[in-house]
């Protein structure tokens, strides 16, 4: 093709194209100076019952509880027990020290995969225990904290983890995509988004059967790109369903920046404006403030006023994955992200408020490691990946169809044959 | 229950001619009736009863959030109905046309298809996604198409294609008891009429056919077998949707002594009625109106060579339509009409 010459004539400027471009890359002094870190206890609580565009000024603004005091300060202070704060302080700090052992799992050789929450645990553990044990949680790939917070064995996780003999969803699906009917958490897809709309139909479900329950997402900001992602909102507009959409805007999705999905216009929590919902935009990393703000949205919608957007402003302190080594695309920014550490932050408003202390903490943490080591040596009893056949080749076949079909049949009576093939005995 | 009262078959049930869409919408409100969990959703199907008029009637009798309209948008339309069947509900989601369905093919395929398996069966997706499909209503290309073969290449979806009133409804109604995922495409050139092929002879109604008599009240056909349309010795054709009946006119036409089986799903399939026919005739020829490169003939022309191929007398012979988008002047053209079908049978029948 041929750069068009005959621009003359027009006394405009040729057409350019924008590829946006994160602020920082490696080997750059990193400065977030350019975020604003809004005053806590400053922005306003509107009621639950509000009109959706009462929230929209707070599209822009960023919902904070903690200080810089450690104080929990305004309208969206939940006023927890400080028995329920460190019920919180526990889950997330479950939930790191469970991604940081299965971490090492992984590099051991103990599975083919894993996926950290590192920096992001306040997004699902204190969203998930804001709601109703029977809210349905429609998950996407990074809510082991959701799990947690509901009490799921990790044990069960770990099972999975190694797609070993005790795997209850036999092997078969790649680590950390978990299901888990028993504590009301959807089958984890690995496509991105999927789950918004199903989301938004469990809950037009909820609603046409005249229930309680309602349906709580959560997607990156990255996978907010997706077309499920407008289907799940304009449906859940159209309809008023009563479902709680979470985006967690960890600013990067693998190697992309948020700009990438539309992150440098406007923010993720303003997009509830264009679908007439309530939308929310909350310090992430703030747990109390996570806290409160699923829990406004979670009463607005068993209150049948509808859906809500809510944008969790954090960050992705580590890796992608096992499979990302992010030093190849982004500066160390993880230390100068100004919004801090949610187990920290947590941990330290507890302290100021004399019911933890460092002691305390580092007792629970060695607990915690305790806890997570036993539960990896219990399913280790079950096998690794990797280390024998944990599941007969005929579940390969299982579950395709609720009844096995003639071809199924057939396939299974040669998946049994090459077994018997290869391993004689 | 009355427990003197003699069972009846189907064939002795009270019956009345019906038009395929009547049928199914007779099938649709029979199970809006029996089951509070189905719920109907799509464009245009509420108030207004569907823009061919399948679900007429069904919002103003069974309320509005049993029959609902919904956005422009398959994704979504198909999404929700996952979500609605992981509450509990028995969705019956439909997409206006087959062409339209591929905004939603994530959903389907990805999702729907793979509930029960990823999860091992914590999740189902007992949902019917019904679709009028194929061609011959002047459509152009983007009312047309035939693309059951994308389905029945995914693991975990059933796909049913039914021809005629009387099975429309027992199929629909098997389809929405299913627990399994099921795409019901419904070949929207038959929905008032048994079309033939014969484009440029008189339209023929249903109320004649001996298919269009519809036993009263439920019954369901059950997913998986074929219908043995006519018996036969010198060939076995292999049909579904309007293309039984083309077949059927071709050789009452040619006076060829040929067995057609109308499969009506082709995911399960019926691989013990195709055996047998092929068996005792030696001879197939595999018929549908969707584009032929990798079309489902193409399966079926395998299955059969892998599995007859000591009966055959005639390599597999494979009639559709062509690999091009469905051009809208040249409709007839496209269409695998008589001409096409008619030389397949003198091939075969000459080899």
């Amino acid at each position: 093709m041929t750069d068009r010459q005959d621009n003359a004539g027009r006394n405009s400027p040729r057409l350019s194209l924008h590829v946006p471009e994160p602020r920082f890359r490696p080997g750059d002094t990193v400065d977030f100076s350019h975020i604003a870190v809004t005053e806590a206890g400053a922005q306003p609580r509107p009621d639950e019952a509000c009109e959706a565009s009462e929230t929209w000024p707070l599209c822009d603004d960023l919902i904070r509880v903690l200080g810089d005091d450690d104080h929990a300060h305004g309208p969206w202070n939940p006023r927890l027990s400080a028995d329920k704060l460190r019920e919180l302080l526990r889950l997330m700090a479950l939930t790191r020290t469970f991604d940081n052992r299965m971490y090492r799992a992984q590099r051991q050789g103990k599975t083919s995969f894993y996926l950290k929450s590192s920096g992001e645990e306040a997004t699902s553990v204190c969203a998930a225990q804001a709601l109703d044990f029977d809210d349905m949680i429609f998950p996407s790939y990074r809510q082991q904290g959701c799990m947690i917070a509901r009490g799921y064995p990790i044990v069960e996780m770990v099972n999975q983890i190694y797609s070993n003999r005790a795997d209850r969803l036999k092997g078969r699906q790649l680590p950390i995509l978990y299901s888990a009917r028993s504590v009301n958490f959807f089958t984890i897809s690995g496509n991105l988004g999927t789950q918004l709309p199903q989301a938004t139909g469990f809950a037009m479900a909820s609603a046409m059967k005249h229930d309680s329950r309602i349906a709580a997402s959560w997607v990156g900001e990255g996978a907010s790109a997706e077309g499920d992602f407008h289907a799940a909102l304009t449906f859940a507009a159209v309809y008023n369903a009563p479902v709680v959409f979470n985006v967690v805007n960890n600013q990067w999705a693998i190697s992309s920046f948020s700009g990438l999905a539309g992150g440098e216009r406007s923010t993720f929590a303003a997009r509830a404006v264009g679908y007439g919902i309530a939308g929310l935009r909350v310090d992430g990393n703030d747990a109390l403030a996570v806290y409160a703000a699923e829990r406004w949205a979670a009463d607005r919608a068993r209150s049948n006023k509808g859906p809500t957007l809510i944008e969790f402003f954090t960050y992705r302190a580590e890796g992608h994955s096992t499979s990302d080594d992010p030093n190849a695309y982004r500066a160390k920014e993880s230390e100068a992200w100004p919004l801090g550490d949610p187990i920290l932050r947590l941990r330290d408003h507890l302290i100021a408020i004399r019911e933890w202390s460092e002691e305390r903490h580092a007792e629970m943490d060695r607990e915690l490691d305790e806890e997570v080591r036993e539960a990896q040596r219990e399913a280790e009893k079950n096998g690794i990946l990797g280390h024998g056949l944990h599941h007969p080749f005929h579940t390969m076949f299982e579950d395709v169809f609720e009844e096995l079909p003639w071809h199924l049949e057939e396939q299974a009576a040669q998946a049994i044959r090459e077994r018997q093939i290869k391993w004689p005995e | 229950m009355i427990p003197d009262e003699e069972p009846v078959t189907l064939a002795e049930a009270p019956a009345r001619p019906m038009t395929m869409i009547e049928a199914i919408n007779d099938a649709l409100d029979i199970m809006l009736e029996r089951d509070s969990d189905v719920v109907m959703l799509g464009q245009d199907i509420g108030y207004f009863g569907g823009v061919f008029r399948a679900t007429a009637g069904l919002q103003q009798k069974y309320g509005k959030t049993r029959v609902f309209d919904t956005p422009i948008n398959e994704c979504g339309i198909i999404g929700v109905a996952v979500g609605m069947g992981a509450y509990g509900l028995r969705p019956v989601p439909e997409i206006q046309f087959a062409d339209y369905i591929y905004p939603g093919l994530d959903q389907l395929i990805s999702e729907a298809a793979r509930l029960r398996y990823r999860s091992a069966g914590e999740f189902v997706a007992p949902i019917t996604v019904r679709s009028p499909f194929g061609g011959g209503i002047f459509g152009g290309q983007t009312h047309s198409q035939s693309p059951e073969a994308l389905f029945t290449h995914v693991a975990g979806l059933k796909t049913v294609v039914p021809s005629t009133p009387h099975d429309a409804k027992g199929l629909l109604i098997a389809a929405i008891e299913d627990n399994d995922p099921v795409i019901f495409f419904e070949p929207k050139r038959i929905y008032n009429g048994p079309f033939d092929g014969y484009y440029d002879r008189p339209t023929k109604p249903w109320k004649d056919h001996a298919d269009a008599r519809v036993p009263e009240g439920y019954y369901s056909i059950p997913l998986g077998t074929a219908r043995l349309v006519r018996e036969g010795s010198a060939l076995t054709v292999l049909a579904y949707g309007t293309m039984v009946h083309v077949a059927e006119a071709v050789c009452c036409e040619k006076g060829v002594d040929a067995e057609i089986i109308d499969l009506r799903t082709l995911v399960p399939l019926d691989i013990e009625a195709v055996e047998k026919s092929v068996e005792k005739t030696g001879r197939c020829l595999v018929v549908h109106e969707a584009t032929r490169t990798s079309g489902f003939g193409a399966e079926l022309a395998a299955l059969v060579q892998e599995r007859c191929f000591y009966h055959l007398e005639a390599p597999v012979e494979r009639v559709t339509g062509f690999d091009t988008p469905y051009p809208h002047s040249l409709e007839w053209a496209y269409f695998p009409g008589p001409i096409r079908v008619g030389e397949g049978i003198d091939r075969l029948m000459e080899a």
